[in-house]
Order: structure tokens, then C-alpha cells, then sequence
């Protein structure tokens, strides 16, 4: 069996991410990062191999972006994926969710894995939609936000929580899933791990490697367009206790609470 | 003519809040276009009556399309809907929220090659065309996005449209028949709907102190258990700790649990994401207490606290108790 884990490099946590008010795109200077919701999905993955339920061949990492996304590829290898698959290409630049997913499809047709995983969601888009465009470009079954995944028999048993409690569904593979991230506590890369990532095998592929239609794709192929980007409704600024002596900011909180009559 | 389409999830005979929110605004948004609202249901019981679906047209659906098909799972849903569009030309998808909405508006976007817009906090009519605004960067700035081509599709934040009757008659119903994918029918419901944990009620208090993965461990909720006490309120949990067994669902706020809009909320140890923020941020004073001085949280609270639970939590209740005696 062959699982592809969608991976994807975004702003670091602690960079303050903004937009740039000319091309009304992410700013993407500063630190970055493998998407951390990611990394559930490629330790799911090695849950899986390592569980010994399922025979597992390889464990492929897949991501589009420009050249500096190789980063987060050596980033998935060194917590587990034999190998990696870079998809790259001026053409897919500014490309929406649906081109997005229409892309990472046809990479993952070349692929042909029995499980795509990924994470609920990235850091910088926060669309939450990427998994289920994927399946219905590969035409495999799908579900989101999972929490428990058990592997046999050539199906998977998930449990998600959905609108009126937890569901748990049976979907037979192949199969397109999307973590969620109180799944599983990622591990840490070993240092040994994290020199070797390096040397292993990395496949580039343009557009045309993938057989990605163009047209359909970067600022060709954009079904939604930006209008503005504004500012969001003023809100006045809370008050901030930072806890120094605590037993003084608990005397404000209280003080706090009883001005609004939430001690009665 | 310009129409738009809802989903209208429903479950054990009774249609989803967010999914009439989603008819009430797209009835209105199709009245200014010049269009009609419709509706898609799917179910596989007889729940889904004649009187059921023709009630949608109060919210303001004209038509409501119903299909068999398995409940609760998105990619038949895209099916029924790609069939419903194509033969009729609604321009637009309109999704409530949740976490079905997002899956199926996704699952379209791919099957008819459309733009998507989600956590969507308002659409507008501009030039006879719909324009979504969607807030990015947890919120910190809102882009004002429309379509190219059609459809387009729009997943709704939770709680952003209100259901509200229009006045209008009852909508006409129509049976189609949709053949499932072949994907579409790989995914089994084994259960559905399973509560976790005790079943407590946190809806009616006026106070809720409520605990996220800052307490640690399970036994952290005692903290907010003794200091919900003081207070005379109840105890409420985030996803992230009733996913991992620390807390009954029942207790849970957010997308995919309760909205509250206490007196007070008392959040310790939440980093206060979106689908947590939908469900909450109506409270009339939000107190928040968290170590980490970036934490979203602390954009939408009256109140912000940085320092450690641990340290706070024992001595705040002390002292509420202490005030409260006194
Ligand atoms: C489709 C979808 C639906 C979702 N539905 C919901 C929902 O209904 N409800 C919901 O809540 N979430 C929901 N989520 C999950 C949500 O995105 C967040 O993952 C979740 O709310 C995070 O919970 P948390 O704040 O407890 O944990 P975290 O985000 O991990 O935050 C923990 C916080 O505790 C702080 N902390 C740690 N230690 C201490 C200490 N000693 N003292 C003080 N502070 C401390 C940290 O600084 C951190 O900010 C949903 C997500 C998706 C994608
Ligand atoms: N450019 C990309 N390359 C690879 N995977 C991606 C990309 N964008 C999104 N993903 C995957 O899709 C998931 C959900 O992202 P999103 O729908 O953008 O919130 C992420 O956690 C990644 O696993």
C-alpha cells in the first residue's frame, strides 16, 4: 500500500502575517515552516505504517509551491516519508482552491496512492477545503476532520466529530482523509533524520510533467477574484492583565467582575 | 435569470438551524437579484415529508428539490447538487456552515470547476452579481471576493445567516432522480451522532467558565469546576479537549457544538480559533486567560489575562468565594 501526504510550507507561527496591499496577496517574506496541522497527517500516515495492520511500501510527501517549498518536503522526510514530490511551476502562481486541488490531483493520478492524507487545514489559507476537491478530482471516497483512523482489510474505519455528535463511517480505499489535529501527538524529527532528509529521493515536476492544464490553473484559471482587502469592524481593545503578582491581578479581576454585577 | 441553490441538512426530521439560515439568505439575496431561491434535501427514511420540505418556502425557498440518498455524509450531496445546477443553472451555492457544508461546497468546487468562498460573514449584491466577504488571517483584515464564471460557490461562516421567516408561501417540491457517483457510495455511515461523555447543560447558565488544552490534562477541568462553582455557573470545554476524552461533548462550544451568549465567559487555556469563536462570541463579557500574549484570543476578549491557569485559577476562585461570602 502507498500513501501521499499532502504537505505545504507556510509563514512560521510567530511571524505576523499580513497582506500586501498591492498585489492584495499573502506576504510571504519572513520565516517559514511545514504547516503544523501537516504534521499530524504524516505522523497518521507512520501510525499506520508502524502499526503493522496494513503493509505500507512508501510514504510520499507532496506539496506545490514555489522552489523554497522544497523545505517543508525535507521537513516530512525527516519525520518519516521515504520520499518526496515537488510540484513547481511560475504558471500555478496566485492559484486558487479550486485550481489548487485541481493540481495536486493530477500529481497524485501519477502517483496513484491508496491513501492521500492531509492536514484540517493550513496555517496561512484556512480554507479547509483542499481535501475534499482532491477526492472529487480522483474520484475516491472522502471525509474530513478525523480523528481515529484504523487501517484493514483494505478499508478505514474513521470517527469524526459532525454536527450532532461523533460519526463513524467506513470508507473503502483508496481513499482521500483529512486529519484532525487532536488525532495524534506528532514526534519530534531526530537529528540523524533531520541530516539525512536531504538524500533522499526528490522528484520536480513542472506543469507539463503533471499533465496540469494550464488554462485551468494560476492567474488563468481564477474562479474567484480579490476585490479589496479591508481592515475588519473596530472593536475597542480589551483591557490586559499581564500576571506579574497574582494575587494583585486576582484583585483586579474580582474588582473587574463585580463593576459588571457578575458577582451577585 | 440568476438562482441560488442551499443545501438544507436535516436530521431525525428536524432541518438544521444553519441550513435555514442559509435559505433565509438566499431567499433574500435572490429576491434582489431578481431570482429564485431553491433548496436540496436528501435523506433515505421518511422523514423528509411533502409538508416538511414545502415548509422551506417560509424561509423563503421557492422550490425545494429532494433526493434519496445516504444522511449525513457530503459526497452525495455533490452529486444530487451537480445534477440539480446543471439542469437548472443556479448560479450560486449557499452553505450555513458546518462542517457537511464546507466538505459538499468543496466537493462541487472541484466537479464543476467553480470558485470558493468560505467563513463567509456577508454576501452583497453588487452589479448583478453576488460579492462574498471573507475574513483571512484569523480575522485580522476581510476580503471582498466575487466569482468568475458560474457558479459560485458560498460556504457561510456558522451563525452568520439568520434563519427569519419572509412571509412567503410554501415552496413546491420536486422528487429527482440522482444516480450516485461510484465514490459516492464508498463511504458508510457505521454510527451517527454519538454523544461522548455525561450530558450536561450549559445553555441555560449565565455564567460558563470553560477550559481548552491549556489545562494540561483531564484533571485540569477541576479548576474550572471549582471556580464555575464560585461563581454559580457551569463549565464548557473546546474541540481540542472533548476530542481527546478530557470533556463531555455536551459541554463543547463552537462549529461543531453549542452557541452560548452568557452573562460571562471565563476561557482558561483556549487559544480562541474561529470554529471556536463562532460559538461564543455573543457573550456579553468575555474574561480570557492564556500565557501566551499572541493568542487570538485576546483580540475578541473585555478582559485578558496573561499568565499561567495554574498559578490564576486556585487563587481567582478563592477570592470570588471570599467576596461572595463577604
Ligand atoms: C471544521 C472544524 C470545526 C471545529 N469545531 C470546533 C468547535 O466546535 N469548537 C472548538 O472549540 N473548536 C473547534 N475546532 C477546532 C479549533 O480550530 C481549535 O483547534 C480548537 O478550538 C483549539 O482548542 P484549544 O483552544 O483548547 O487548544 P489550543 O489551540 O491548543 O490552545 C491552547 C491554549 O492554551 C494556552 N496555554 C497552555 N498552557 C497554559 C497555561 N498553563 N496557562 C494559560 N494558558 C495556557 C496556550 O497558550 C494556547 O493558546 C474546529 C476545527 C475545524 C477545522
Ligand atoms: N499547495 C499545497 N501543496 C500541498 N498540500 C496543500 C497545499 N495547500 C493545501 N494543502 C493541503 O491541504 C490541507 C488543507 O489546506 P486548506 O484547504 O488550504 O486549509 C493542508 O493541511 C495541506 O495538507
Amino acid at each position: 500500500m502507498k500513501i501521499c501526504v499532502l504537505v505545504k510550507e507556510v509563514p512560521d507561527a510567530a511571524v505576523e502575517k499580513r497582506m500586501d496591499p498591492s498585489t492584495k496577496r499573502l506576504d510571504r517574506s519572513g520565516e517559514k515552516n511545514l504547516n503544523p496541522f501537516d504534521t499530524h497527517a504524516i505522523e497518521a500516515a507512520m501510525q499506520i505504517k508502524e502499526g503493522g495492520k496494513a503493509d505500507i511500501e512508501e510514504v510520499v510527501a507532496v506539496t506545490m509551491g514555489p522552489e523554497s517549498a522544497v523545505r517543508a518536503l525535507h521537513k516530512a522526510v525527516s519525520l518519516g516519508a521515504d520520499r518526496s514530490v515537488h510540484l513547481t511551476d511560475d504558471a500555478l502562481a496566485v492559484s486558487d482552491v479550486c485550481a489548487t486541488g485541481y493540481a495536486l490531483a493530477q500529481v497524485l493520478k501519477q502517483e496513484q496512492p491508496d491513501l492521500v492524507l492531509l492536514g484540517q487545514q493550513s496555517d496561512d489559507g484556512e480554507c479547509y477545503t483542499i481535501g475534499a476537491v482532491v477526492a472529487d478530482h480522483l474520484q475516491m471516497p472522502s471525509l474530513t476532520q478525523v480523528i481515529k483512523m484504523d487501517a484493514e482489510g483494505g478499508k478505514l474505519r474513521c470517527e469524526r466529530q459532525a454536527e450532532y455528535g461523533y460519526d463513524t463511517v467506513e470508507v473503502e480505499l483508496p481513499a482521500v482523509i483529512s486529519v484532525g489535529d487532536a488525532i495524534n501527538e506528532p514526534r519530534y524529527p531526530s537529528l540523524k533524520a533531520i541530516m539525512g532528509a536531504k538524500k533522499k529521493p526528490l522528484d520536480t515536476k513542472s506543469t507539463g510533467d503533471a499533465e496540469i492544464d494550464t488554462s485551468r490553473v494560476g492567474s488563468e484559471g481564477k474562479r474567484t477574484a480579490v476585490l479589496a482587502i479591508n481592515p475588519p469592524p473596530e472593536k475597542e481593545a480589551g483591557q490586559i492583565i499581564e500576571d506579574e503578582d497574582t494575587g494583585e491581578t486576582v484583585e483586579k479581576i474580582v474588582a473587574w467582575l463585580d463593576e459588571r454585577k457578575l458577582l451577585a | 435569470m440568476s438562482g441560488i441553490l442551499t443545501y438544507v441538512l436535516h436530521y431525525q426530521g428536524e432541518f438544521n438551524k444553519n441550513s435555514l439560515g442559509a435559505v433565509t439568505e438566499a431567499g433574500k439575496l435572490a429576491k434582489e437579484l431578481g431570482g429564485e431561491a431553491a433548496a436540496v434535501v436528501v435523506g433515505e427514511g421518511d422523514d423528509l415529508t411533502d409538508d416538511l420540505c414545502a415548509s422551506l418556502g417560509k424561509y423563503g425557498a421557492t422550490k425545494v428539490y429532494r433526493a434519496r440518498g445516504p444522511e449525513g455524509l457530503a459526497q452525495p450531496v455533490v452529486d444530487v447538487m451537480a445534477k440539480v445546477i446543471e439542469e437548472n443553472g443556479y448560479d450560486y451555492a449557499l452553505f450555513g456552515g458546518g462542517l457537511l457544508g464546507f466538505e459538499i461546497g468543496a466537493g462541487l468546487t472541484a466537479r464543476l470547476n467553480a470558485g470558493v468562498t468560505m467563513e463567509v460573514t456577508e454576501v452583497k449584491v453588487q452589479d448583478g452579481k453576488l460579492v462574498a466577504d471573507r475574513p483571512i488571517l484569523q480575522d485580522s483584515a476581510i476580503a471582498e471576493v466575487d466569482y468568475v464564471g458560474t457558479p459560485g460557490i458560498i460556504i457561510g461562516r456558522l451563525n452568520a445567516f439568520e434563519m427569519a421567516e419572509s412571509g412567503d408561501g410554501a415552496a413546491s417540491v420536486e422528487d429527482v432522480e440522482v444516480e450516485l457517483s461510484d465514490w459516492s457510495t464508498k463511504a458508510r455511515m457505521i454510527e451517527r451522532g454519538e454523544q461522548r461523555g455525561a450530558d450536561v447543560n450549559i445553555e441555560d447558565a449565565d455564567i460558563l467558565v470553560a477550559g481548552g488544552r491549556g489545562l494540561g490534562k483531564a484533571e485540569g477541568f477541576q479548576l474550572c469546576e471549582d471556580l464555575a462553582d464560585a461563581l454559580g455557573g457551569a463549565v464548557a470545554a473546546t474541540r481540542a479537549v472533548v476530542d481527546a476524552g478530557w470533556y463531555p461533548y455536551a459541554a463543547q462550544i463552537g462549529q461543531t457544538g453549542k452557541t452560548v451568549a452568557p452573562k460571562l465567559y471565563l476561557a482558561a487555556g483556549i487559544s480562541g480559533a474561529i470554529q471556536h469563536k463562532v460559538g461564543m462570541q455573543s457573550s456579553e463579557n468575555i474574561v480570557a486567560i492564556n500565557k501566551d500574549p499572541n493568542a487570538p484570543i485576546f483580540e475578541f476578549s473585555d478582559l485578558g489575562i496573561v499568565g499561567d491557569l495554574n498559578k490564576i485559577l486556585p487563587k481567582l476562585t478563592e477570592a470570588v468565594k471570599a467576596k461572595k461570602g463577604g
